[in-house]
């Protein structure tokens, strides 16, 4: 600013380099993008924050936690009889990896929409859409039947977690203090021990019965029986109100039936706030797409002859969606 | 300075230029229809025009500074007069006034907290940063790029009514029989969290949080339209090198807000599902009247740190617009160039660089660990370098200058006052030492206040008597300016500068009375002076309210374009707004905005080309 003083010197002003570039305003836009799709990237840039603030909430929780439930524990359910195929009906993370690859698809049908409407072919771009929209719309639905799986059958709510804490190696950890307990898991059944039935005068009768199932520890939990066992009625299915998940443990040669502490209350409340928060976006999206699906079906993005911008944007959106998902399922089913 | 001969003096006139020289965007040929400024309704209540959203902004603003101030004379009356009654103010604040046995009415205590609570709040967020860079960006962005409008008009006027709403239902919440919510505008848990917690944890709360998220949705909606018009927007000619220095603070502020409230909105959703179905993010072991909660495994820090990560970087939200005004204010009536662009644009790029950085130097009492507070402690007093650059500019700007001294210039050189006096305060408490002894004492109240909430009201007050033309093609009262000028700047120094006293001997803040503490007993004098010196300043402030209201129909009338010899494109529209800013071609920019006294000549505008002989600079 101050070098060139006392000096007559003309420079073209054209000659300065900046007023080349594609920052120099006027016709020139800056990354060679129009203004709309800046727009959508900010504020995906935006909602990355806020999704980094859960992240970082989740990582606070999750490491101020003594123990962490296993993932291939908590998420081994799959519907229609799936789970039956896999040793011990446990089919860990398979559901969830079926509902993230439909996601991921969706992401590529997308790409294929917003090419078609790069050449301005309409049908193109709505087949591509309505294929996209069929596999944000089957997530949702694999979600819906995930979190009824865990908050109906697996009685896994944002209060309570039933899932304890396994090491790699099939050693149960000590919720309170983290470290590895003697206690070894044994592959097996497990059951949730229900509150007896409405009568508790009932239950107090089957006392004998079901107090044979605590072989480990007799008369620790009267009142509570393990869902399956006892004849129908005995087991307040409505009432939900159940303590430890049961587990066949082995200890010095041998078997015991014990029961497990409760996990972290923050899994469940991270899990289905944060998972919650997404599949709000994913559903966001999918009106979306439906919306803008209509509009590209019934002409309306073919007088603007922009590429189908629109859809474009909407794409942007759509894959940022997804690469959320990749972060989410990275931490709630894979660490 | 230079010494060149001139061969094109007397300069053709903007229009001329604009003419010659002017960018066509084909704006008058399309057929615009209804959208804009037909009807009352689409001109004055869900107007597009960016210049009307501006002016809602600023009216809006104004109307929350007054309530939010009011707020602030009742707990200081209660504080600094305890043994008065205020009875006299059961009309209005009914039940929240008691009247003992003697007849004396006093303050609720739990609606002081109240009040406490909702001054921050509507301070920090509806004031100071929708009423300050809400009404400015919008103001001046398209003006001074040469831009017709915002790149999204219907985006931005979302943004003024997402604004209006929450606003609305923070109003409401002041209504509830419960009283607004009382745990302090950081709304740390568990006061926040639990419901239960006391009586404005409950509705009072909720509405707030409300409010507060549907806030964030307003300043997404604006933010990601300054940044996109800053950057696509901008006329044939105005390289990111010659912008105004204001358009450089609200591009930036955007960006900061763009970044820091998103997690506000974590922490808020978190906190909701705190409030509404029984989880623990920021609860652990409490105990209500004795019984232990269900809550167990969460952080109160966790909030905190997810809050102080949007605001720290909101204090920079509040305080780099005014830097904005400021500058350009201040090169204007000095008659100079803007001392270090360059310097003026890296320093505000390395302030909200450093903004993301230094949230937990709000925790070092909080209980972080000791070892990472020397991190944060590093990182604060180096804002104090970028700081020190803009401060030093201003000064060298208006050394040898010609200045002229209006309302707008004395606000800006008091700007400058406060900004060193308020800023000096900060190298102190961003010291994690030292703060184990000022934390949460009057010292704090007094180094915020003033370095952004006393200094960022300078920089409002600047803008508004300088673009108040630009508003409503009248000048404000200059008389009634110069008075609330020297009013503000004494009161204000007297409001705050005892606190420091105060603080330093450790008095805490949000106190509802020190009658338990004997040591503090001798302030009360001081108190009291402070309360004075509030309701004096309060009063000025009122002047300026009515300066305001009566100018924009009574105000001395604008003749000329560019009435303060600027050269920045918003004086070369026509005085009488329109849609579109322009009523023919784009102004075509073809030097930066700051060529004042140049080569003998007084102001070039930035629509003038390189002249012959003229030396080069920008």
């Amino acid at each position: 600013m101050t070098e060139e003083r006392d000096t007559d010197i003309i420079i073209a002003e054209d000659k300065k380099p900046e007023l080349n570039s594609d920052w120099a305003g006027g016709d020139r836009k800056p990354f060679r993008t129009s203004y709309g799709k800046l727009m959508m990237w900010y504020f995906l840039l935006s909602d990355a924050f806020t999704f980094a603030g859960f992240l970082i909430a989740y990582g606070a929780l999750r490491f101020s936690s003594p123990s962490w439930p296993v993932p291939d524990r908590v998420f081994a359910t799959a519907p229609f009889g799936i789970n039956e195929w896999f040793p011990n009906d446990q089919a860990p993370l398979i559901f969830v990896t079926f509902m993230s690859f439909l996601l991921i698809v969706s992401s590529g049908t997308m790409v294929r929409a917003v090419q078609e409407g790069a050449r301005e072919n309409k049908r193109g771009v709505v087949f591509w859409m309505l294929l996209t929209v069929l596999g944000g719309a089957g997530f949702l639905g694999c979600q819906a039947w995930e979190w009824n799986n865990l908050i109906a059958k697996e009685n896994m709510t944002v209060t309570t977690n039933p899932f304890g804490t396994y090491t790699e190696n099939g050693y149960y950890l000590d919720p309170e203090t983290g470290e590895v307990t003697d206690e070894e898991v044994v592959e097996g059944e497990t059951y949730l021990l229900h509150l007896a039935g409405a009568s508790h005068g009932e239950a107090e009768e089957h006392e004998g019965e079901h107090s044979f199932e605590y072989s480990a520890e007799p008369g620790d939990y009267p009142g509570y029986v393990v869902d399956g066992l006892l004849p129908d009625g005995s087991v307040d299915q409505s009432a939900k109100r159940f303590i430890h998940r049961k587990y066949v443990i082995e200890e010095n040669g041998e078997q015991y039936v014990r029961v497990q502490e409760f996990g972290p209350t923050a899994f469940g409340a991270l899990f289905f706030g944060i998972t919650g928060f997404h599949g709000f976006h994913v559903a966001t999206g999918v009106i979306f797409l439906l919306i803008i699906l209509i509009n590209a079906g019934s002409g309306v993005y073919v007088a603007r002859m922009n590429g189908y911008e629109m859809v474009e944007k909407i794409g942007l959106y759509w894959h940022f969606v997804d690469l959320v998902w990749v972060f989410v399922f990275l931490v709630f089913y894979l660490l | 300075m230079a010494t060149a001969v001139l061969t094109t003096a007397p300069l053709q006139s903007d229009e001329a230029l604009i003419e010659e020289f002017g960018y066509d965007d084909h704006f008058h040929e399309h057929h615009h229809g209804d959208k804009y400024q037909s009807n009352f309704v689409s001109h004055y209540i869900f107007s597009q025009d960016h210049k009307m959203i501006s002016k809602q902004f600023l009216i809006t603003g104004m109307i929350w500074a007054i309530i939010g101030g009011a707020m602030s004379l009742v707990f200081r009356m209660q504080l600094g007069f305890p043994e008065e009654s205020l009875a006299w103010l059961q009309p209005v604040l009914g039940k929240w006034i008691s009247i003992g046995p003697d007849g004396v009415g006093v303050l609720v205590q739990d609606f002081y907290y109240a009040l406490v609570t909702m001054h921050g709040t509507i301070l920090v967020f509806f004031v100071l940063t929708a009423g300050l860079s809400g009404t400015f960006s919008n103001l001046l962005i398209p003006l001074m790029i040469g831009a017709r409008d915002m790149a999204s008009p219907l985006l931005n006027m979302l943004s003024y009514w997402f604004f209006f709403i929450s606003g609305t239902i923070m109003f409401a919440s002041l209504f509830l029989s419960t009283g607004p919510f009382a745990g302090g505008w950081v709304a740390y848990p568990p006061l926040s969290a639990l419901p239960q917690a006391m009586d404005g944890s409950g509705a009072g709360m909720t509405l707030w949080t409300i409010s507060l998220v549907l806030f964030v949705v307003s300043v997404l909606l604006g933010g990601i339209n300054y940044i996109t018009t800053v950057l696509n927007l901008r006329t044939k000619g105005m390289s990111m090198w010659r912008l105004p220095l204001p358009i450089w603070a609200f591009f930036v502020t955007a960006i900061l807000g763009l970044l820091s409230f998103p997690v506000l909105t974590s922490a808020f959703f978190l906190m909701m599902l705190d409030r509404g179905i029984g989880t623990s993010f920021y609860l652990s072991d409490i105990y209500i009247g004795g019984a232990a909660l269900d809550h167990v495994g969460g952080s109160p820090i966790l909030y905190q740190h997810l809050f102080w990560f949007l605001g720290h970087p909101e204090v920079y939200i509040i305080i780099l617009p005014a830097f904005g005004i400021v500058s350009e204010v201040l090169s204007v009536n000095s008659r100079k160039p803007i001392f270090g662009y360059q310097a003026m644009v890296f320093s505000i790029l390395a302030i909200a660089f450093l903004a993301f950085i230094v949230w937990a130097h709000h925790m070092f009492m909080s209980g972080i660990n000791p070892f990472i507070a020397n991190f944060f402690v590093i990182f604060t007093l180096i804002i104090a370098v970028p700081s020190a650059v803009k401060v030093f500019n201003w000064i060298a700007t208006l050394y040898g200058g010609n200045i002229r001294f209006n309302p707008a210039s004395l606000f800006a050189i008091g700007f400058v006052s406060m900004f060193i006096s308020g800023g000096l305060t900060g190298i102190w408490l961003g010291n994690s030492a030292l703060d184990i002894q000022l934390h949460d004492t009057y010292f704090v109240v007094a180094h915020f206040h003033i370095v952004m909430g006393v200094a960022a009201f300078f920089g409002m007050y600047s803008g508004v008597y300088h673009w108040f033309p630009k508003l409503y093609g009248r000048f404000m009262n200059e008389t009634l300016g110069k008075l609330h000028f020297w009013g503000t700047m004494i009161g204000a120094y007297c409001v705050f500068w005892p606190m420091h006293y105060l603080g330093m001997a450790g008095v805490p803040r949000r106190y509802y009375s020190f009658d338990s503490f004997q040591t503090f007993g001798h302030f009360d004098g001081m108190n009291k002076f402070i309360t004075i010196a509030a309701l004096i300043t309060f009063g000025f402030q009122l002047l300026f309210v009515i300066n305001y209201f009566w100018s924009i129909w009574r105000g001395r009338k604008q003749m000329v374009k560019n009435p303060y010899q600027a050269n920045t494109l918003e004086w070369t529209t026509p005085i009488e707004a329109t849609h579109g800013n322009w009523p023919g071609k784009l102004p075509t920019v073809q030097r930066w905005a700051y060529d004042y006294s140049k080569d003998g000549i007084d102001f070039i505008s930035q629509v003038q080309p390189t002249m012959e002989g003229e030396s080069v600079e920008h």
